[in-house]
């Protein structure tokens, strides 16, 4: 049987918009209705952020968003609360990406379990590396049907891209540049470069690009080579500046990306 | 036993959890550490200049009032005598000429106290590198003086905003810098944390500690090993450095001391070993001050050398085998300790290096017993919060 998210690359295979925001912000029960606005607006694809206190790949856009969300009491168990029952009205898929620590304390057992229950689609770890995602998480993650979205970078070599290529069975996420989380307002052309170099690959999977689109310029860019893009802290921009209307905020976004 | 895996842990800490763009980097930098380290020409300049740049071999000196006071043979191994005063610069010179080796241009590193800092924009100047260090707004202001040297020694201070504003966001900022910068930049982290290799890595270069205290006990009393070893732990690596020779000597207890900031007792403390949790900070998996959720807690010690949330990987897994045996000083148990040394010995030390001493008090001695402590700094950066409290 297909997941949601295969079925998703399946159906569309380019321009596919995929926003991340981070659960609990900007208040704590933002989460189910900011996933509805963005599914009503046409958005392919979510990622919902787990906040932790120490996000070692974010910008300071998203480090503020999650320090908010987890000084008002969000946390995972809250998440999933609120979740639970979102398959009535959500059928894009959903992903929820965080830091290892988090999942940890959690139990990874007990955290793919709750995945599954609420009907999460697949995981980012950013700070898991690929080799201890095979070894420890893969085989619980499988078992329960959750797929693993893993990234590749400038920094990847093609050896490994293939092997990244190998053990994915949704996306895979391609970071555009050596950088943390945060607007960027162009992609130079040794970015492109990189871009075409995997295009030119023909990998398996589909790709994403994600980390620093904010503008019709780098939303060009990632959707020319690529099956689509990953927004993220240009969303949480935008969140903040329409905190009470989530739709807004999504009008927003689109505009900027046309911009 | 007490060595690193091949696959970078300690026991069951360790490990390498970084995010994808800086794996090419730590993956080169594992694959080739050990190969430099073993490099006869590389050991040989590092050596040089640790004996004619920074002043070793360090003294171990017999503090003989101290060792009256407390029933017992005191030996002090005099880190706070090396070239900008803490045992951090033994690691910063081994750390740039691997840098170097490895054709690094761009230098970052973190600091708390500002001794790491001070240590490696020292080494940055001496090797004309780019050196630029983050430090928490916190420890910007509570040590003063090292910021002013590291501007002096031609380092670009960043003060870091997020959180505490101290060490731990201080490395956040580090590691993004690195993610940014995954190609040119050489990441010098100042104590024995981090993603394999670091803490490994880290503890060699530091090791040249207890190598010399076992030159020096054979020449001083006939045998080559103390009955105790004392030194503080933030992240551990002077700790480390003094631990690493006697790790496989059963007859050495070594003795860790942590931060317990107004004591284990309350929320305003450091002591990561005695309340942390295992869990994943800054590239390893380690005992982490902690909430139920997995934020990682604020810590706090008068000391900002100590004030962090977790411990290197070695550290954790000798106190879970019982090879070490960790014990807890308070901020004025510190104070008091500092102010007994200075009095007794005429040395005043670094409030990381009190917190060592402190654990003086808190052993029963036998009148034979041989103590070490590793004395890892002097007191300068230290002065405001000594002449604010005593
Ligand atoms: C003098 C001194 N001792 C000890 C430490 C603690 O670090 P570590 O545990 O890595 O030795 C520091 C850190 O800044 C320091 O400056």
């Amino acid at each position: 049987m297909k997941t949601r998210i295969q079925q998703l690359f399946e159906n569309k295979h380019s321009n596919i918009t995929s926003v991340y925001y981070t659960a609990g912000f900007p208040q704590p029960d933002a989460t189910r209705p900011i996933l509805k606005a963005l599914q009503d607006k046409g958005i392919d694809l979510v990622e919902i952020g787990i906040p932790f206190s120490d996000p070692m790949a974010d910008g300071p856009v998203i480090q503020a968003s999650s320090h908010q969300a987890i000084s008002e009491g969000m946390n995972l168990k809250k998440l999933f609360e609120q979740l639970e029952g979102m398959r009535t009205e959500i059928h894009i898929p959903v992903i929820l990406m965080g830091y290892v620590n988090v999942i940890m304390q959690f139990g990874i057992e007990a955290f793919c379990k709750a995945c599954t229950q609420v009907g999460v689609d697949g995981v980012i770890l950013p700070d898991l590396p690929m080799h201890d995602y095979l070894e420890a998480y893969k085989p619980i993650m499988d078992a329960y049907g959750l797929s693993m979205v893993l990234l590749i970078t400038p920094e990847t070599s093609t050896e490994r891209i293939l092997e990244i290529d190998k053990n994915t069975d949704s996306f895979i996420y391609m970071v555009s540049s050596a950088a943390t989380t945060g607007a960027q307002t162009a992609f130079d052309a040794k970015k492109q470069d990189y871009f075409q170099r995997i295009h030119a690959m023909n990998l398996k999977n589909p790709c994403l690009i994600g980390f620093g689109i904010s503008n019709k310029a780098t939303y060009d860019a990632a959707c020319k080579n690529a099956q689509g893009a990953i927004i993220g802290s240009r969303f949480i921009t935008c969140l903040r500046q329409h905190p009470n209307d989530y739709a807004q905020a999504v009008d927003a976004l689109l505009k900027q990306l046309q911009q | 036993m007490y060595q690193v895996n091949e696959n970078g842990y300690f026991g069951e800490f360790g490990g390498a959890y970084i995010p994808e763009i800086l794996f090419s980097n730590v993956e080169t930098l594992k694959n080739q550490y050990r190969a430099i380290l073993e490099d006869p020409s590389f050991q040989q300049e590092v050596d040089q200049l640790l004996a004619d740049y920074v002043g070793r071999p360090s003294p171990l000196y017999h503090a003989k009032r101290l060792s009256e006071h407390y029933g017992c043979q005191i030996y002090l191994k005099r880190e706070d005598l090396n070239h900008t005063g803490a045992h951090k610069i033994n690691n910063t010179i081994g750390q740039i000429v691997l840098a170097k080796r490895l054709g690094k241009t761009r230098i970052i590193a973190e600091t708390g106290a500002g001794q790491h800092g001070v240590a490696t924009a020292t080494v940055c100047a001496l090797m004309n590198m780019e050196c630029i260090v983050y430090m928490g707004k916190t420890d910007v202001e509570r040590q003063e003086l090292n910021v002013q040297k590291m501007r002096m020694l031609g380092a670009s201070v960043y003060p870091v905003t997020s959180g505490n504003q101290t060490l731990k966001d201080a490395t956040n900022e580090a590691m993004r810098d690195w993610c940014s910068h995954p190609v040119d930049t050489f990441y010098i982290i100042g104590s024995t944390v981090g993603p394999h290799p670091y803490p490994d890595m880290v503890e060699r270069f530091q090791s040249v500690i207890s190598r010399e205290m076992k030159e020096q006990l054979q020449t001083k009393l006939g045998r080559n090993y103390p009955d105790y070893i004392l030194a503080c732990i933030g992240g551990g690596s002077n700790a480390a450095g003094a631990f690493h020779h006697y790790l496989d000597e059963p007859r050495t207890q070594l003795i860790a001391i942590e931060a317990a900031g107004k004591g284990t007792d309350t929320d305003e403390t450091a002591a990561s070993i005695l309340l942390g949790r295992l869990g994943i900070l800054h590239g390893s998996k380690s005992l982490i001050m902690q909430t139920e959720d997995g934020q990682i807690i604020e810590p706090y010690s008068i000391s900002a050398g100590l004030d962090y949330p977790g411990v290197g990987p070695l550290h954790a897994h000798l106190a879970r085998t019982g090879r070490s045996t960790v014990l807890a000083a308070t901020d004025a148990e510190a104070l008091t300790a500092a102010m007994e040394l200075t009095r007794m010995e005429g040395i005043i030390p670094a409030l990381e290096s009190a917190h060592a001493l402190a654990g003086l008090s808190k052993i029963t001695f036998k009148p034979e017993d041989v103590v070490v402590v590793n004395l890892s700094g002097r007191g300068d950066k230290d002065m405001d919060t000594y002449l604010r409290y005593i």
